[in-house]
């Protein structure tokens, strides 16, 4: 029957005018249809292009056959093949009178042709005269060409018809050079800048579709700049009132929802408003308010209103009736059946819960159904939810879930999204370092070729920084773990490179550290790792490095060195390597094992993988060499600054660009710019003389008018504290710098316990005693995600006793936490007499009352996030401030300068004492480490 | 934005294609065949909605709808409303259906430049353009005249 229906339709469809097509073509899809694999398929194509080559050589072809060969070069073309022959033919047939085989051109050109083709400028010509047409249908017809074939450059060529077209009888053209213009804006918004307020006036048109096509360029201009549109709240409020009222005619119904594309547009529109902006919001909330009692939420397109409202809410500062009612939705939503309406009740959900964080305890059991739910979609979103809510006391039963996940899917970008929001939570949350290794180890296992090389190396950082200085025993402990973790692991066939390349650092380090293990039973494991993984040079390369330390380690400590068989014909093997990189390795292995116990403790002493090295820059020792060369007759050097300075004053008003030495490559800052090279000479005259060295020292564009404003010896001062750009990093820079993880680290870890100790327990154990019930019981699952379980939360609160409040309260990220009053658990679980204890001689502690005010999204609270974020959040001690004010009251209004100085940890009050004289002295050191200039300062 | 809209049968076989920026007609077979391979791999009775950030880069979202032998797809960006895109696949299928009484697949092929008109009518330059499928119908109609 069906096939019966087919026949008729085929005949009915050779039989058709106006589109129909010929005979010839339905064969040709017919017998594309039936091919039984691709390469029949590309067979019936490429003959057919070659009878297509032909029939287009012939001369006198009639259009409508032209037309039709056209439509099958389209098809053609669609299937994959070239057709570019017939470009030319599709251009030709768009200059046609006829609409008909006018449109077919359009059509043809804007699916073959790029905007930069070289035939668009063949058809700019046409575009612009059928623009001018009295028929509006081939005015349309060249609408729609200039969407896909004008590019930046022809803009200009129809832009002022297309203008013209704005205010054209009919509302069809009107529409479309509305839409065309967009496009304009979209490639290229400078061309139309101008034209901007033609949107706005749009807005008025008398018919609804019209103004409904102006929304979309207006949504865009809105994003970019929302300020400007303010004076339209109101306007686009009564509009939407307007349609929600049913003011428009009939036909703009859809499924009985009055012109429900319109009201989706004007909620995204009026979502942007709002945004941030109270006065707006509340002139929304009364028509917000009605659509969620109006919308059909039998009907798809009620629904999607109804989740539009919920964005709108979710991104203006809304009334709490108003939360309610999203709230009531989304849980209408989140109950429905169809996966569709879960999917928008749980983006919803993800929506609103930066709003109200305890809407999503609600709706617990929904949340697990989508987790467990077939659908790959919702799944997903749901991890998106789950990361979002993800906070310390449920980090671990999340990123379990999603290892999980990730482990079983193939689809190798989102594993990688996935394995890189694990890191991040567990980077950010991790309760214990313990944890934070097991997890990493499952994700570079998994994933390992997937994910970022920086977690890698912050991977191999924690382990060897562990939690700071004064717990040497957790840290060792921690490492011990990790090596017999790596040393488990490693067994295992097929591990990522990454991964080897933590596991042989960490074994190259630690891995005799605890004399658990043999010298020589981990290096009989490196070399395997070498071996089995031969073609990986860089894994190879952390290999032989982890042998070398491994036997340096060995020699330093005075014990003698047997070089396994294996090893030793790894080396051998290396010392031919076609890489370089390899060969200097095996060299310096095999000079290493030559050494005596006293030069190779120098060259790779024990466990100093995070030790600042300290470089001489300005090879000082060199000093006496250099004496004595010069002594000898020897020129003396002329720094490139000096030789550039030279170039400056010869050829000073020969050209603008004087300075650039146009052949080479430049290293130092750009100066500031120049007006003209004239002023510039007066006002160096005129500006006090800032001392050379000054100069030399840092290459600084530092603004003139601060320099003649000071004395001097401010001058200086006052650079210590400027943050300098460009150049090489000054003083303050360096110090900045030791934000960055190791010194941050350090800066916490005066909190030992934090780390390692307590904090790591208490919510491990609560996680433990819930774990075995996970599975079985969704609700303790669900308890666990959403922190909704009673016995965690007394938990928290009688620790929270022991502990100072103004830690648990500081700066608490709303987003994180679902339940208000709830001080964060991580810092209060470590509430423990020993911590406090610990914090009298810690800056941090005289840090809390300031920690209110910084603005640092939970990492102020958080431990890990301390340690990891970059900018680690200090801020100054009052006791540290004065100190300060009184060594040098210029330096006032750096507070950078102090934050990196507390940052040091319990020694920073000393080292700000060297620095300030440091400064007073004018000394611009070149390190991050004080004690450097101990020698200078006596 | 929307950025593609494609309808392929159920063997994976092109029946229209229309990206609303230019792409190579390597890429675009590519693409074609990315999605049809998620298509394929969907089990029934799930979301009609697809994440598909690694076909076509970040922020896209996909919508299907199958009806019979064709899956009708829509490739968009976040400024667009999952719900309202599976909507205008609707609008679209109800213009069909009109345009040929009772839409089949044998339409589809066969109708090729009025399957781009009707598109046209609908989409206009990644926009929504008109979803009145009787507005469509008459601006098709005349065009055809």
């Amino acid at each position: 029957m069906e096939q019966l229906k087919t026949i008729g339709r085929e005949l009915a469809m050779g039989s058709q005018g106006g589109f129909g097509q010929s005979k010839e073509f339905l064969d040709l899809v017919k017998s594309i249809g039936e091919a039984r694999s691709k390469a029949e398929e590309d067979r019936i194509v490429l003959s057919e292009i070659d009878i297509l080559k032909r029939k287009l050589l012939e001369p006198d072809i009639p259009k409508r056959k032209m037309k039709e060969y056209i439509i099958r070069l389209v098809y053609i073309e669609m299937l994959g093949h070239d057709a570019s022959f017939a470009y030319i033919h599709a251009v030709k047939m768009s200059h046609d009178d006829n609409l008909l085989l006018k449109r077919t051109g359009y059509l043809a050109v804007t699916l073959f042709l790029n905007e930069d083709h070289d035939l668009i400028i063949l058809i700019v010509n046409t575009i612009q005269k059928d623009l001018r047409s009295d028929n509006y249908l081939v005015v349309c017809a060249a609408l729609n060409a200039i969407c896909r074939l004008i590019n930046e450059e022809t803009i200009p060529a129809v832009l002022p018809q297309v203008v013209d077209l704005l205010n054209h009888h009919k509302e069809a053209v009107r529409k479309k050079a509305i839409m065309a213009l967009h496009r304009f804006h979209r490639k290229s918004p400078s061309s139309v800048s101008h034209l901007i307020s033609n949107f706005r006036k749009r807005l008025c048109d008398n018919d609804p579709g019209v103004m409904g096509a102006t929304l979309c360029p207006l949504f865009d201009l809105i994003t970019e700049d929302v300020a400007s549109y303010k004076d339209l709240v109101s306007s686009f409020v009564s509009i939407l009132k307007q349609v929600t009222e049913r003011r428009l005619p009939k036909s703009y119904d859809y499924h009985q929802m009055p012109a429900p594309f319109i009201q989706i547009k004007l909620l995204k529109i009026m979502a942007l408003l709002g945004s941030g902006d109270k006065s707006a919001s509340e002139i929304m909330y009364m028509v917000l308010g009605d659509l969620f009692k109006k919308c059909d939420s039998s009907t798809n397109i009620g629904n999607a209103i109804l989740y539009e409202c919920i964005r709108s809410i979710s991104c203006i500062i809304p009334s709490p009736k108003l939360l309610e009612a999203a709230a009531d939705a989304i849980s209408k939503f989140l109950k429905s059946d169809s996966h569709n309406l879960k999917y928008m009740g749980i983006d919803g959900l993800g929506r609103l819960i930066k709003i109200s964080p305890d809407i999503a305890e609600q709706h617990q059991l929904a949340v697990i159904d989508c987790l467990e739910d077939p659908d790959d979609t919702l799944k997903r979103k749901t991890f998106e939810l789950l990361y979002k809510m993800t906070k310390s006391s449920n980090v671990e039963v999340i990123v379990d879930r999603m290892i999980d996940y990730m482990i079983s899917i193939n689809d190798n970008h989102y594993k990688t999204e996935i394995a890189s929001r694990c890191v991040e939570l567990a980077e950010q949350f991790a309760p214990s370092n313990q944890w934070f290794i097991q997890i990493m180890n499952k994700v570079f296992e998994h994933a390992g070729d997937l994910v970022n090389i920086k977690v890698a190396h912050n991977l191999m950082r924690l382990i060897a920084e562990g939690f700071g200085e004064d717990d040497d025993d957790a840290d060792s402990k921690l490492r011990l773990s990790a090596v017999e973790s790596y040393l488990q692991i490693m067994s295992e066939p097929k591990l990522p490179s990454l991964f080897l390349q933590v596991i042989s650092w960490v074994l190259g380090e630690y891995g005799t550290a605890d004399g658990k293990y043999s010298a020589s039973y981990i290096s009989g494991k490196l070399c395997d790792v070498a071996d089995a993984y031969s073609s990986d040079e860089t894994v190879k390369g952390y290999a032989v490095s982890a042998l070398m330390k491994i036997y340096a380690f060995e020699i330093a400590s005075g014990r003698k060195v047997d070089v396994l068989p294996e090893c030793q014909s790894l080396i051998e093997e290396l010392l031919a390597s076609h890489s370089t990189d390899l060969q200097q390795r095996a060299y310096e292995l095999q000079a290493l094992l030559a050494l005596d116990a006293r030069a190779v403790e120098s060259i790779l002493p024990l466990d100093a993988s995070c030790e600042d090295i300290e470089v001489d820059k300005d090879l000082s020792f060199l000093n006496g060499y250099i004496q004595q060369a010069i002594e000898s007759g020897a020129q003396p050097y002329i720094s490139e600054r000096e030789r550039s300075g030279m170039l400056e004053t010869t050829d000073y008003h020969s050209q603008d660009h004087h300075e650039v030495p146009s052949h080479a490559l430049r290293f130092e800052a750009y100066e500031r710019p120049k007006p003209s090279s004239l002023r510039t000479q007066a006002s160096t005259e005129l500006v006090p003389l800032p001392e050379p060295s000054y100069y030399s020292e840092a290459h600084q564009p530092i603004s003139t008018s601060s320099v003649s404003e000071r004395e001097s010896s401010e001058i200086k001062l006052r650079l210590d504290g400027v943050k300098q750009k460009w150049g090489r990093p000054s003083y303050q820079s360096s110090t900045s710098a030791s934000s960055t993880p190791p010194q941050a680290a350090n800066g916490t870890s005066s909190h030992p316990d934090v780390g390692v100790g307590s904090s790591s327990l208490k919510p491990r154990s609560s996680y433990e005693s819930k774990k075995p019930e996970i599975y079985p019981e969704k609700q303790r699952l669900a308890a666990s995600l959403f922190g909704g379980s009673s016995s965690s939360r007394s938990d928290r609160k009688s620790s929270s006793g022991g502990h100072k409040p103004a830690k648990g309260t500081a700066s608490k990220p709303p987003k994180e936490n679902p339940i208000p009053v709830q001080p964060p658990p991580d810092l209060l679980d470590f509430g423990e007499p020993t911590a406090t204890s610990v914090t009298a001689t810690d800056p941090f502690k005289e840090l809390e009352g300031l920690m209110d005010s910084s603005s640092q999204d939970g990492g102020s609270t958080d431990v890990m996030g301390v340690l990891y974020s970059d900018a680690a959040p200090v801020t100054t001690t009052t006791s540290v401030d004065s100190l300060l004010s009184e060594l040098s009251d210029s330096s006032k209004g750096n507070p950078g300068t102090y934050q990196s100085q507390t940052s040091k940890g319990p020694n920073s009050q000393e080292a700000l004492e060297k620095d300030a004289l440091v400064r007073q002295m004018g000394v611009n050191p070149t390190s991050q480490n004080p004690t450097l200039f101990k020698d200078l300062l006596g | 934005m929307i950025k593609a809209v494609m309808m392929m049968n159920t063997q994976g076989k092109p029946r229209l294609a229309k990206f609303y920026d230019f792409l190579p007609v390597e890429k675009q077979q590519e693409l074609i065949r990315g999605v049809f391979s998620v298509l394929s791999s969907r089990p029934e009775n799930v979301s009609n909605f697809l994440e598909i950030d690694s076909l076509f880069g970040p922020d896209s979202r996909l919508v299907y709808k199958h009806y019979a032998t064709l899956y009708f797809v829509l490739v968009f960006d976040g400024s667009e409303n999952e719900l309202a895109m599976l909507d205008l696949i609707q609008v679209l299928v109800e213009t069909l259906d009109k345009c040929f009484s009772n839409v089949c697949e044998l339409d589809i092929v066969f109708n090729y430049s009025k399957m781009h008109t009707v598109l046209d009518e609908i989409v206009f330059g990644g926009q929504v353009l008109e979803t009145r499928s009787d507005e469509v119908m008459k601006a098709v109609e005349e065009i055809s005249k």
